[in-house]
């Protein structure tokens, strides 16, 4: 018999499904990400820290996992909701299955509660707090740990995701994330070198910047300005990460030392954290953005392109100073999705042009970051 | 971009009649289109020949003409209108063919019409393969080897390269119709000759076989700004090797990962891109090699598609309506999504459930056809089911295939533990043949121990899906552990209805009744709960009410709106041969109707091609499955004031009686009524009450009994099942052998059912009334008179309103008789009356064959007719409204001929006999309408691809009884200057009365003989009237042959006399064309009075 879990919000709500993945308990922000496809890529999507991800599409684990398609080295989330888990895994390129995936990485999953039911009062009362357990199953105590859970609002959940060390970063695109004829090898000399501050960055970013024929330096994004600059490079990537931007103050003073130094290049927490740097302030949004069906209009082209996006927080329109140009709209809700400096080498974008899971349709935004490089050498 | 306004009149040209691969979907895609357009200030003009579609309807586009679709005809469409651009992507594969051949023959340079969407050099590299091919291998898209042939020798040339099997498809048919796949040398070069016939450019494509992988489709929309969105992704359950429009398909895409999905996306946009459609949704479809992932393109449509309106219903993405308003200079983000109101129509839909279609065939109907699915679409229909898992989407959608299936076994029709449980042979041929029983006996694989590895091996179906069907069938072996339902524990009873176990799959395992398990159910507090359809799982709060049923916490049905009353109709389901189209335009009506009256309307139905699933016919719509158990959790959650279960076909009509038993308040006619009229006894007494005849009559539940009345009742007679549709398992006979061999074959059909036994009139006009009755007042509606005689299905036979030949004193008889039924019913709604008109001893008498109180088949050709909106009236009249009320007082009598004739799936199914009979057989129909009989007959036979000869050989063969009638022909046909050839009596016969005659070798007698003639394309029209039926006679085979080689082929003598009238007239004055509005101007504007047309 399947073991039961359950599921309590802050607002007292209790969802009681059954157990897969680890047991245990675990509190985070309970959020929905409406991607049909790409739940190992979230799973390993470090963004996700101190959050219970939600599958809004209910049969999940269907095609199990491989060794490939990750976006770090293990799932960061503290839990994980479907509907309901494939007890196979069907698919040529699978090693295994969700479930021992997750169990096998520690983490506690719920499925069979109505997940549309729980997004709609997400929707409705905005992201919560919240207790995934399969151990304490009195649902007075999972409501009073929910409500005294620490949230992510003003915590900084980049140290818990950074890597420990620099790293040369040495691995291509997935063939699968090609169309075929495509090629994406290498010259043999790459001329520009790109460091990348790493707040918890999604691997494919990193990919990208490889096959764009860039040498990257992957630095722990609490690195100074002084390290990164020591490392004498041609542009400056700023990385996805996890939660509040506005308490990861030290990479907020490092971009503003970087800014006019070289060339910047921000997605997700970078794009944030970038604003921040240059004077704007950043909000909370009800739910966040997170799926990949997010329509931004990209204001220079007039073209829409259908993006992955990954954010709870946002930056506020009306704070931005006059040197940040709004390049990028969000057509669900006009929030700002790309900015640009307007007298220096830096742009940024809130959604993930890397997709991974996602359309392709922004992945001309590395190519653009490259050609802006000027190689020093 | 606004809308562009140098254009002002843009012309929409229909799919036409309902065939096999071309159904009630673009009907939804033209409607809407129209509608968008309207929207916007353009104005419209249709073309479409298909009478029973709301596109058609007078008030849906500003002009339209329901005329035959031929570049000709069109032409003349143009000639009148002058429009500025013609949108060609809206209605079909006809619409399209019909749009490249007005650019073909330069009329659209000559009047200044642009194409807008797709132009056609697009629409040419999209559907000419090697134009295609190229394009592909341009962006480096694989697709399959292979070349195109127009010569059996080139084609023999090409296997030596490809190997065998291989797949043959014959370029620009419809549906891949003529497509399939060769496993040896035989059946290559009988193919190929089949496809290069079958092509309209004697053209047949050559590939390598992909049997066995995986198949996915992608719908795709791209605005001028080339803005590019995937609405959905398609997954076929079935592997490749089966048409898509055979398989079962489901939405979203299960097995693939978002690497291998976003490579297919990036595939699809490369090609629309590639191929140039400039605005619009097309649909192109992939195979996946299941082991190493190997992508190929295998074709793609520029034109919204079968696909696209499955795609619409699975999604809430209105994709027509949006491709319309791209196609006038929109772009995607300047246009809002109605579901949410608040953001727009530039996004990707995600869903929160899973879609499962299910496709109905009609084998039963042409027992002589193959019935292995192929790459040639074979099926007539499809029903759609939503479920939050696919278990309970699949059990869902079997359910609402109507077929006697609740779900996956467990019902009456469930073989397993009885003594015909199929035996592993058996099974395993069942499974690696595909044929349409194929989900049940995966059932049966795995009850009988199959493993997954040895079921995959046979069907190729991927692990996937036979792992959720393992996991019903393990569910049902735990709801077997259980004694009864009693017994059973509430988490497994949830869990059981969360996998869409229905409640009468419960109550064959429980050996309780449903009604029972419901019951216990409902006091169990499992209760069906409702989820919208929101295009963005629930991301943002829907506006358009659109719903399915699942078993889960939350419900979101919509409070009832105070003050104002629901009223829910019931629609016909999946599209099936004597069900389809028609009665969805009824229950569009009927909703049409409510809104008008300010009563809130609630649309149920399960079929996804239809206007009446489109969110915006209704005010809620409820996508179910329509079964007694569905309807009701449907009524237990919106409380409905009314049921209208009198415009869906049978259907609905089956489950009256349940719902009026659980109190459901069915409104318009009595459930009684309804079934007094089945009941021959009742109804005996009540046309003798009224002192109507009727033709001898029995009813027998055995076969001794059968024989008893036979003897009564006389040869011929005409036998058949009751409570069935469309004629099935009906036959005339002639003689005793004949009768029991029919009966005994009726009784299967019957199903437990009585048998109905009638003296058949031979040589009898039969008569179709429609007619709206209030409770009080009578009004008939339209009174058709039959082409053929008594004894063709009337749903085969063409019609003419007003009557044609009948003297007006025999027409105000039945007037009169279908008045006194009506009354004596207290019929609230429409009624249909059959009639028989026979001439007997001098004097010509009226027989009362049948009486349906319920829309009929004719009601929407009835309302173009004449102009009137007969369903609606009926609707209005079924929620208490009177006629007095409505001012319809009288009959509708129009200036004007309209002939209804009957489109036939001969050309799919190869070798099948052609001859009309008691069992109906035609998919779909179309109207010819003229002020002369002649003129309008010769349109509706142009309309349904009879293409009357303007010279050539006429080849005629009647049976005796239709030799005198025959001469006289021939002698017409001659001095017209057609030449004639005949075989042996009827030369001899022609050559007596002076009538030169070619005299041709029956088949027996060597060659050459007809079928050398045919296939020498010698022979422009065939007349021939049976003596024979059956694929294996002489005549058979020569009919079976003329459709074959596209030879137009009459088959009984009043359609020969009415053809060879409409060619006469077509010598002395063109097809003309007019729209609908201005023939009814005239109508709206005079007082219609009552009159006998004589």
């Amino acid at each position: 018999m399947s073991r039961i879990a359950k599921l309590a919000l802050e607002d007292g709500t209790v969802y009681t499904g059954t157990c897969f993945g680890a047991g245990g308990e675990v509190d985070g922000e309970v959020v929905f990400n409406t991607s049909m496809t790409g739940y190992q890529e979230i799973l390993t999507d470090p963004s996700y820290r101190g959050q219970i991800v939600t599958m809004t599409y209910p049969e999940i684990g269907n095609y199990g996992v491989n060794l490939e398609d990750v976006e770090s080295h293990k799932p960061h989330l503290a839990g994980f909701i479907v509907r309901e888990n494939s007890r196979i895994a069907s698919n040529f390129r699978s090693s295994g299955g969700l479930d021992d995936y997750l169990k096998e990485n520690g983490i506690v999953a719920l499925a069979g509660i109505d997940t549309r039911a729980l997004v709609r009062r997400i929707r409705t009362a905005g992201a919560m707090k919240g207790v995934l357990s399969t151990e304490d199953l009195d649902e007075n105590s999972l409501i009073n740990k929910a409500k005294s859970s620490p949230g992510l609002v003003g915590r900084d959940l980049v140290q818990e995701v950074v890597p420990i060390e620099s790293r040369s970063w040495e691995e291509s695109l997935s063939p699968w994330s090609l169309l075929p004829g495509t090629s994406n090898s290498r010259e043999s000399s790459s001329d520009c070198h790109v460091v990348a501050l790493d707040f918890g960055m999604k691997w494919n970013i990193a990919r990208h910047l490889f096959d764009e024929q860039c040498r990257v330096t992957v630095l722990p994004g609490t690195a100074t300005a002084a390290e990164v600059l020591a490392l004498a490079p041609d542009g400056v990537f700023l990385s996805n990460g996890p939660g509040d931007p506005e308490p990861v103050d030290y990479a907020i003073r490092c971009i503003q030392d970087l800014l006019g130094k070289t060339p910047i290049f921000g997605i997700c927490l970078g794009h944030q954290l970038l604003a921040l740097a240059c004077g704007a302030k950043t909000f909370k949004l009800k739910f966040g953005h997170r799926g990949a069906n997010q329509p931004v209009l990209n204001l220079q082209t007039g073209v829409v392109e259908i993006t992955s996006q990954n954010h709870g927080f946002a930056v506020d329109e009306a704070s931005l100073p006059n040197q940040l140009e709004i390049t990028h709209r969000n057509l669900n809700d006009n929030t700002v999705a790309g900015l640009r400096h307007t007298e220096l080498p830096a742009f940024s974008v809130q959604y993930h042009p890397e997709a991974s899971a996602g359309p392709h349709d922004s992945r001309y935004l590395f190519r653009q970051f490259r050609e802006s490089l000027t190689p020093v050498h | 971009m606004p809308r562009r306004d140098d254009i002002q009149k843009i012309l929409l040209i229909g799919s036409g009649p309902i065939v096999i691969g071309q159904a009630c979907e673009f009907d939804y895609s033209g409607t809407q289109a129209c509608k968008a357009l309207r929207e916007e200030g353009y104005e419209v003009v249709l073309v479409n020949s298909n009478p029973a579609t709301i596109m058609t309807d007078p008030n849906t586009a500003d002009r339209t003409y329901i005329e035959p679709l031929t570049w000709e005809v069109v032409e003349k469409v143009i000639e009148k209108e002058l429009p500025d651009a013609l949108l060609p992507t809206l209605g079909g594969q006809t619409g399209l063919n019909v749009a490249m051949d007005l650019d073909r023959h330069g009329i659209l340079q000559k009047h200044g019409v642009q194409m807008i969407g797709a132009n056609a050099a697009v629409i040419a590299k999209a559907e000419e393969r090697d134009q295609f091919k190229t394009a592909m291998e341009k962006i480096g898209l694989e697709v399959c080897r292979g070349d195109t042939v127009h010569t059996i020798d080139e084609a023999r040339q090409l296997v030596t390269e490809i190997g065998l099997p291989c797949v043959v498809r014959p370029s620009f048919t419809m549906g891949g119709s003529g497509s399939a796949i060769a496993y040896n040398r035989d059946e290559f070069d009988q193919l190929v000759r089949n496809g290069l016939d079958q092509s309209p450019i004697n053209e047949v494509l050559i590939e390598e076989s992909i049997i066995g992988w995986k198949e996915y489709e992608m719908e795709v929309m791209r605005d001028l700004d080339d803005n590019v969105v995937i609405i959905c992704a398609i997954e076929n359950f079935d592997a490749m090797g089966v048409h898509t429009g055979d398989s079962i398909t489901v939405a979203p895409a299960q097995t693939l990962t978002d690497k291998e999905y976003q490579r297919m996306r990036d595939a699809s946009l490369a090609v629309i891109r590639e191929i140039g459609v400039e605005t619009g949704g097309s649909n192109i479809q992939f195979a996946i090699h299941p082991s190493d992932g190997r992508m190929i393109v295998i074709e793609m449509n520029p034109r919204v598609s079968r696909s696209s309106a499955l795609a619409s219903k699975a999604t809430g993405f209105p994709i027509a309506k949006i491709a319309a308003k791209l196609a006038v200079g929109y772009r995607l983000h300047e246009l809002p999504n109605d579901i949410t109101r608040q953001t727009k129509a530039c996004f990707e839909p995600t869903i929160d459930y899973v879609v499962t279609k299910i496709p109905r065939f009609a084998f039963e109907k042409f027992p002589e056809a193959d019935s292995t699915l192929t790459t040639q679409m074979k099926s007539v229909g499809e029903t759609m089911a939503i479920g939050r898992t696919f278990k309970e989407s699949f059990q869902k959608a079997l359910r609402g295939l109507e077929v006697g299936s609740f779900g996956l076994g467990c019902d009456s029709k469930d073989l397993w533990g009885t003594e015909d449980q199929p035996a592993a042979n058996e099974i395993r041929a069942k499974l690696s043949i595909p044929n349409s029983e194929r989900a049940w006996y995966l059932r049966y694989a795995l009850k009988s121990g199959m493993s997954l590895r040895e079921i995959y091996e046979l069907t190729k179906i991927d692990y996937w899906f036979l792992d959720q069907l393992s996991q019903i069938v393990e569910l049902e072996e735990t709801l077997r552990g259980f004694s009864d339902v009693f017994a059973v524990d509430d988490a497994t009873f949830l869990q059981a209805k969360q996998c869409g176990f229905s409640d009468r799959q419960l109550a064959t395992i429980w050996q309780s009744n449903e009604m029972a398990i419901r019951e216990n159910r409902k006091a169990r507090g499992i209760i069906a709960t409702f989820k919208s359809v929101d295009t963005c799982a629930a991301e943002f709060e829907a506006y358009t009410p659109y719903y399915y049923s699942t078993y889960e916490l939350e419900d979101e049905t919509p409070a009832k709106q105070k003050g104002k009353r629901r009223v829910m109709i019931l629609g016909g389901g999946p599209n099936r041969i004597g069900q389809g189209i028609e009665f969805d335009y009824c229950c569009c009506h009927a909703s049409f109707a409510l809104r008008e009256l300010g009563i809130e309307s609630i649309m149920v139905n399960s079929n996804p091609e239809t206007v009446s699933t489109d969110y915006d016919t209704s005010d809620l719509l409820f996508f179910e499955p329509l079964t007694a158990e569905d309807v009701l959790n449907i009524c237990d959650r919106v409380q409905p004031d009314g049921v209208i279960v009198q415009f869906g076909g049978q259907t609905p009509l089956n489950l009256a009686r349940a719902l009026s038993t659980a109190g459901v308040p069915i409104i318009g006619t009595d459930v009684e009524t309804i079934e007094a009229a089945e009941d021959r006894e009742k109804f005996q007494q009540l046309l003798n009450r009224l002192g109507l005849k009727q033709p001898a009559n029995g009813i027998a539940r055995t076969m001794n009994e059968a024989r008893a009345e036979a003897n009564k009742i006389g040869f011929p007679s005409l036998v058949r099942p009751s409570f069935v549709l469309g004629g099935r398992a009906m036959e005339i006979c002639y003689d005793l052998a004949q009768f029991e061999r029919f009966v005994a074959a009726a009784f299967v059909v019957a199903q437990g059912q009585p048998v109905l036994i009638d003296r058949f009139l031979e040589d009898a006009t039969e008569v179709d009334v429609d007619a709206i009755c209030d409770g009080r007042d009578v009004v008939v509606m339209g009174v058709m008179e039959h082409i053929e005689e008594a004894g063709v299905h009337s749903g085969d036979s063409a019609c003419s309103i007003p009557p044609y030949s009948l003297p007006g004193p025999i027409i105000q008889e039945i007037r009169e008789a279908t008045h006194a039924m009506a009354r004596h019913l207290k019929v609230k709604g429409l009624m249909n009356v059959q009639f028989a008109v026979k001439r007997e001893a001098g004097e010509m008498n009226v027989y009362v064959l049948e009486v349906n109180p319920r829309a009929s088949r004719t009601v929407p050709f009835v309302a173009k007719a004449t102009g009137v909106p007969v369903a609606k009236i009926a609707a209005k009249v079924m929620t208490g409204e009177t006629l007095a009320d409505l001012g319809v007082t009288n009959e509708p009598i129009p200036a004007h001929v309209s002939i209804k004739e009957s489109v036939f799936p001969f050309r799919k199914f190869a070798g099948v006999d052609i001859v009309l009979g008691p069992e109906m057989r035609s998919t779909g129909e179309v109207m010819g309408i003229s002020e002369r009989f002649s003129i309008a007959f010769a349109k509706s036979q142009l309309a349904a691809g009879v293409v009357l000869p303007e010279s050539g050989k006429i080849f005629l063969s009647v049976s005796k009884r239709h030799k005198e009638i025959i001469v006289g022909l021939a002698q017409r046909l001659s001095k017209m200057g057609f030449d004639l050839l005949a075989t042996d009596g009827t030369s001899r016969r022609l050559r007596g009365a002076g009538v030169e005659v070619e005299r041709v070798k029956k088949l027996a007698e060597g060659q050459p003989n007809l079928i050398d003639y045919l296939k020498n394309d010698e022979v422009a029209l065939i007349l021939n009237t049976p003596n024979g039926k059956g694929a294996r006679t002489d005549e058979g085979k020569i009919r079976a042959a003329a459709v074959q080689h596209g030879v137009p082929c009459i088959t009984t003598i009043q359609a020969a006399e009415a053809a060879v009238k409409a060619m006469e007239a077509l010598r002395q004055e063109d097809i003309s064309v007019q729209p609908l509005q201005e023939r009814f101007k005239e109508i709206a504007n005079d007082v219609v009075t009552v009159t006998a047309s004589s």
